[in-house]
């Protein structure tokens, strides 16, 4: 945990909570310093934090089956990335300001009060790069960035890695390509290839070899 | 290394690094297995770690206080790691012997120089350090490719498998790559391989070289004598009016205050540049532009490996089922140089490294989820649940290569010190000169013509444009390799080299250089391996010398 929930405004309480919510794991002094001041910092306001989990659930919604970006507290680590990436802040703080500005004139509310619909509306406009109108370009930009930030951060948290369901980081036994897989893809190893491999059963005896240099276990 | 053999030979060693004690075994060093969320930045790189926040190489291409500076139309990267083992906690593994022709290019082209001594000086140290730390491999037979005392390597992964076809088609030779990860059992003391893919991060079960894992501590720990003094910046290399060293100056980063160590003999391994910039801010009524500086060469024919890249998408690789392919940390398949007898337009040369696979997602990931759709079909951009289907249909789908060359050394690229600038330490730092050759450009240009014939041939899309003359063909700005060497090249002339062949100042018989300043080329291998067996061989020396009372 970075910060407290994801819903708007709770970020002001973060800071009690920094302190323990510093990384876990290897860092050297001047990391914790710089970590430690990041997360006390205020950047984003509140209104600002509300439109960006707004956009957040948009871009990325909960499906029946899994969590979304709300869910995987994609505006908590939006919070703290522009905090600790500086060249993001304008953009966005930019990015939003224009989107709010683009809403009052059409509806006469601010984004985040807009309907769904509305919204949705808005968001067709920008979120297609190659078909965007002139003026609505300052849209496009905000929208393509807000779109980053939310898969990366969606990505790298605990929910999206099960979406993805990527299976790595454990120690396991690394013994090829599994065979369903070279059959679908109509591949195969070169025996040639396979003979000079480790095999799992090798693996624990301690290597020796003869003088020339082959290993002899 | 030295540590090693000295400390096992009876020798009292100290041993002093310029950053804070490092042990990947302590949980609270420990990076592995560390999830991206686990990172508030999840993973991304600071100007604190320029490798991202779980790579083991503390600071990077920049470190707060200790800046160093780039003469006019110069942009050399430089790569520090300030930490017990440094850069070798983080490195790609991959551990190449240097041919008998890596050290006699002179003779076969003409251009720079030849080493004092041939591949059969170095080779018994090569298989010894191949047996004491542990290298996979396999015995290919290939001219210039020495083979050794190698671990079975693993199997090559699905993305390798294309990359294997692709360069047999276009003639191209693929072997079983070469990286000092333990596949299997080297000694009771270290740890097996667990396929984490995570090398860089350090292996806390030591089951990958890093120069304190490997070396340091089974020092400490086989009785040897030796004493670590971390965060102690060492500034110069103090001198008898001889001319004899009598230890080093250094300042401790906790207290702020300078001290000297007295010593027999000097062991400098700070790095080639930092070790010249040691060196060069050693001066003295006998050394008068710095230690072992009478031939005016110490910082120069500094020179890094070119390198340079291209990605292919692989149809093929969409919608992939997912497993467990992380692997060993680095490429389970590589090309090794191929066209040793060729005639081409430019000399020495290069291999080649392949990427891809189903990697754990850190900052970054997600990042125009769908600009592939330019090459298969459909909407760009756009937001909800497609977005996800976008991120599995191309999860896994993109190869990489990268050339990692050789270049020719000159004497005009070198460091110097900066008389302007000093660090917060007080200790005037280096100021890089260096500008590629024609010779390198034309092998980036070479490189970029061979990945596009091995990558089309995989039956993928490449991606990108083909870098062309204006960006010399993709080639990186010297030091981003991180190879630096060079800076105290070896000879047997002392007018025109820094060591003698057993890494020896000409200058000053107790001081060795153990890093790869002696090195007179670099070939187009990693020179860790190189460096170790040097080192190694210097150090047998240097007790054989003490044991005559020669030094």
């Amino acid at each position: 945990m970075l910060v407290t929930g994801c819903a708007p405004g709770e970020t002001q309480t973060a800071e009690p909570v920094a302190e323990e919510g510093l990384p876990g794991y290897g860092r050297t002094e001047a990391e914790k310093l710089h970590d430690k001041e990041v997360l006390a910092e205020v950047f984003l306001n509140e209104n600002e934090l509300e439109t960006i989990a707004a956009l957040c659930d948009l871009i990325l919604p909960a499906t029946a089956m899994i969590g979304g970006a709300l869910e995987a507290e994609v505006p908590a680590f939006i919070e703290f990335i522009v905090k600790d990436m500086p060249n993001h802040q304008l953009p966005i703080r930019g990015g939003l300001a224009w989107l709010d500005n683009h809403s009052l004139k059409a509806h006469n509310l601010e984004f985040k009060k807009i309907t769904l619909d509305q919204q949705k509306a808005i968001c067709d406009q920008i979120a297609y790069p190659g078909k965007t109108a002139p003026d609505m370009m300052p849209g496009e930009k905000l929208f393509t960035r807000m779109r980053n930030l939310t898969l990366t951060g969606y990505y790298t948290s605990k929910v999206g890695i099960e979406d993805l369901g990527y299976k790595g980081n454990v120690a396991n036994t690394w013994d090829g390509v599994p065979q369903e897989i070279l059959d679908e893809q109509g591949l195969a190893y070169e025996p040639e290839w396979l003979a000079k491999c480790i095999k799992p059963s090798q693996r624990g005896s301690v290597a020796e070899w003869d003088a020339d240099g082959n290993l002899l276990n | 290394m030295a540590t090693k053999i000295l400390a096992e030979a009876g020798f009292d060693v100290a041993v002093l690094e310029a950053g804070p004690f490092f042990d990947p075994k302590q949980d609270e060093h420990r990076n592995q297995f560390r999830w991206p969320y686990e990172s508030p930045r999840r993973g991304a790189s600071s100007d604190r770690r320029s490798f991202g926040d779980f790579d083991a190489a503390y600071g990077g291409w920049n470190i707060e206080g200790e800046p160093f500076t780039n003469a006019e139309g110069t942009d050399f990267w430089w790569f520090r790691s300030r930490m017990l083992g440094g850069r070798t906690n983080h490195w790609g593994r991959i551990s190449l012997r240097f041919g008998p022709l890596d050290f006699k290019r002179k003779s076969v082209d003409g251009l720079g120089d030849d080493w004092p001594i041939g591949y059969d000086d170095v080779k018994p140290y090569y298989d010894k350090v191949d047996k004491l730390i542990g290298v996979f491999g396999s015995r290919e037979n290939i001219k210039n490719e020495p083979d050794g005392f190698f671990l079975p390597p693993p199997k090559p992964r699905l993305h390798e498998m294309y990359y294997i076809n692709g360069a047999r088609k276009a003639g191209i030779p693929v072997i079983p790559s070469r990286l000092s990860i333990l596949t299997k059992r080297i000694n009771e003391e270290r740890g097996l391989c667990f396929y984490c893919g995570q090398c860089n991060r350090a292996c806390q079960w030591y089951a990958d070289f890093s120069s304190g894992t490997c070396l340091i501590f089974p020092a400490q720990k086989n009785g040897g004598r030796v004493q670590l003094f971390t965060d102690a910046m060492v500034s110069e290399v103090t001198t008898d009016k001889e001319g004899k060293a009598t230890g080093v100056t250094y300042i401790n980063k906790q207290d702020k205050k300078t001290y000297h160590l007295k010593a027999k003999t000097v062991v400098l391994a700070a790095s080639a540049c930092s070790t010249a910039r040691i060196m060069l801010n050693s001066k003295s009524s006998v050394h008068q532009d710095g230690l072992g500086n009478s031939s005016g060469l110490v910082g120069r024919y500094l020179h890094d490996s070119t390198g340079a890249s291209r990605a292919v998408f692989i149809p093929q690789l969409m919608d992939r089922k997912i497993y467990n392919e992380d692997g060993v940390g680095g490429m389970h398949v590589y090309t090794p140089w191929w066209l040793n007898d060729a005639k081409l337009d430019f000399p020495r040369g290069y291999h080649i490294e392949v990427w891809g696979g189903m990697g754990m997602p850190s900052y970054g990931f997600g990042f125009n989820p769908n600009d592939l759709n330019k090459v298969v079909g459909g909407a760009i951009g756009g937001y909800g649940d497609s977005l996800r289907d976008d991120i599995k249909k191309y999860y896994g789908s993109v190869v990489g290569i990268s050339g990692r060359g050789e270049s020719v050394p000159q004497r005009d690229n070198y460091c110097e010190i900066d008389n302007e600038v000093v660090d917060q330490w007080g200790i005037p730092v280096l100021k890089f000169n260096y500008q590629w050759t024609k010779h390198e450009v034309n092998q980036a240009k070479h490189m970029q013509d061979t990945f596009e014939e091995v990558l089309s041939a995989t039956g993928g899309t490449l991606l990108g444009d083909k870098p062309g003359k204006d960006s010399d063909y993709g080639l990186t700005a010297p030091g981003q390799i991180i190879h630096e060497v060079g800076t105290t090249r070896m000879g047997n002339d002392p007018k025109n080299s820094v060591t003698n062949k057993y890494n020896q100042l000409h200058d000053c018989e107790n001081v060795f250089v153990m890093d790869a300043g002696p090195f007179v080329s670099q070939a187009d291998k990693n020179p860790t391996w190189t460096i170790l067996a040097l080192a190694w061989r210097a150090s047998d020396y240097l007790v054989e010398q003490v044991k005559k009372r020669n030094i």
